[in-house]
């Protein structure tokens, strides 16, 4: 469970999180929609400490994690992320690029990270590609790549920050499909996106977010279909 | 003319040895140098106040100051400072030492400006996934971000070994018998200025020339791996 308090982010005067306070649930899948600069990503960046939140509480199964005292590198282990740029190693093979962290990280063995590596490339349609390095991959590829190394230190909760955006259009579905599938295995998500179609189809809870606020949340039914704030409604004319 | 052609051909067989000496220099002060500049990259990109300060200070001494003014401040000033207070006077570095010394900690001050560029030249996503997957700073430092700055640096490392090369002939002034000093000898005895520091100019430039190719050569490579 995490449960978020009064969480505020400011980059310097700039304030972009301005009081957000929410509690997601074990299992749950949330998207989080949104016009650019609402802070959306930032508010997904400061759960697993990317951004050091300037004031409120973040905890995750009863643990404050914006204690200063907290282990944030073991907590981190538990909180897989994935990015709008893929942020593949490119000095590693597709294959050490999911192992790394397992074998030096959690200490597992190199062939037992291997087996699970090749286990998720296979999940993920990619296991012909185990030896090449990520240049020569195509962004769908990387993506779905990145999302594999993530899995690989068999997080909790998983964090998609637009994972889609960077793609041409045509690799979008192949990357929303693993998506898909991971919505299935029971695993927290919280998901940034600008594919509404994709929110509404999978998520649990929708949040929408505008100016630094979480300004309405709901079932996708809610939001979508019967929206109440007059931000929401003017958002989601303008992009569906 | 002829006279000439054969001092320039009598100072060059003399001057060869000189060569080793400077490559020695080179390969001892950039090798040094590596280090020193990782270490003060490293420093001067860490959180620690004081180790930013004493990072800080260090570069901006030895790149603000002549190497020949350095070269003179270490050799009269402190090694001999140190034979004496330590040796009873009874000790004096040997020249090559010194020498290498002063080249290493000069080429550590020009060499930590480019570690810090490489590493800052990483793309900073880079160690947001390293610390995304549950690394340390340091470990996504070792295993993440110097592994790809290795290879940026690589090309501005060559440029620094191609100077260093060429600076150490201002170790002639404290008399270390590299090419130059050897050709000041030469022509204090034979008085043939002209020819002697042809054929100095000459031993520099062939060695420069064929770093410089080596040095390209590489760069072009990286270019086509990276594509």
């Amino acid at each position: 469970m995490i449960e978020i308090k009064g969480l505020r982010k400011a980059f310097g005067d700039l304030e972009v999180l301005k009081g957000i306070t929410e509690t997601i649930k074990d299992g749950e899948i949330v998207s989080i929609i949104g016009p650019s600069g609402s802070g959306k990503s930032t508010f997904l960046r400061c759960i697993n400490l990317l951004e050091q939140p300037t004031g409120g509480q973040i905890i995750i199964d009863g643990e404050e994690i914006t204690n200063p005292k907290h282990d944030i590198n073991k907590m981190r282990e538990n909180l897989g992320m994935v990015f709008q740029r893929f942020n593949l190693f490119p000095h590693k093979t597709v294959l050490e690029n999911i192992t790394l962290a397992p074998i030096n990280v959690k200490g597992i063995a190199k062939a037992e990270a291997e087996k699970t590596a090749r286990e998720l490339l296979t999940s993920v349609g990619l296991l012909d590609k185990q030896d090449v390095y990520p240049n020569s991959l195509s962004g769908g590829q990387q993506q779905r790549v990145a999302i594999a190394r993530a899995l690989a230190m068999n997080p909790a909760i998983m964090l998609f920050d637009e994972p889609t955006s960077a793609l041409d259009p045509e690799m979008v579905g192949e990357v929303l499909n693993v998506i898909r599938q991971l919505t299935q295995t029971g695993m927290t998500m919280l998901i940034v996106t600008h594919e509404m179609g994709f929110a509404r189809e999978v998520s649990d809870r929708v949040f929408f977010m505008d100016q630094g606020i979480i300004m309405e949340q709901g079932t996708p039914e809610d939001i979508f279909n019967h929206p109440k704030e007059a931000r929401t409604k003017d958002f989601l004319a303008k992009v569906l | 003319m002829g006279d000439f052609v054969s001092a320039f051909f009598d100072v060059l067989p003399k001057l060869i040895p000189g060569a080793g000496t400077t490559l020695l220099l080179t390969i001892c002060g950039v090798g040094c140098g590596i280090l020193i500049g990782l270490l003060m990259a490293l420093m001067k990109l860490s959180k620690n106040r004081i180790l930013k300060i004493i990072a800080n200070v260090y570069i901006e001494a030895l790149r603000g100051t002549p190497l020949y003014v350095e070269i003179f401040l270490f050799h009269f000033g402190v090694a001999s400072v140190i034979g004496e207070l330590f040796f009873n006077g009874k000790f004096s570095f040997p020249i090559l030492v010194t020498g290498v010394v002063v080249l290493s900690l000069n080429s550590g001050a020009y060499v930590a400006e480019i570690f810090r560029a490489g590493i800052q030249g990483v793309d900073k996503g880079q160690m947001e996934a390293a610390r995304s997957l549950g690394m340390s700073e340091k470990e996504a430092m070792r295993m993440v971000i110097l592994p790809q700055a290795f290879k940026l640096v690589i090309p501005p490392l060559g440029n620094e070994f191609v100077m260093l090369l060429k600076d150490t002939s201002l170790l002639a002034a404290i008399g270390l018998s590299e090419i130059m000093k050897r050709g000041q000898i030469y022509t204090s005895v034979h008085f043939e200025p002209f020819p002697t520091y042809v054929a100095v100019a000459l031993v520099y430039l062939a060695l420069t020339l064929t770093f410089t190719r080596i040095i390209n050569w590489y760069e072009r490579k990286l270019a086509t791996e990276s594509k």
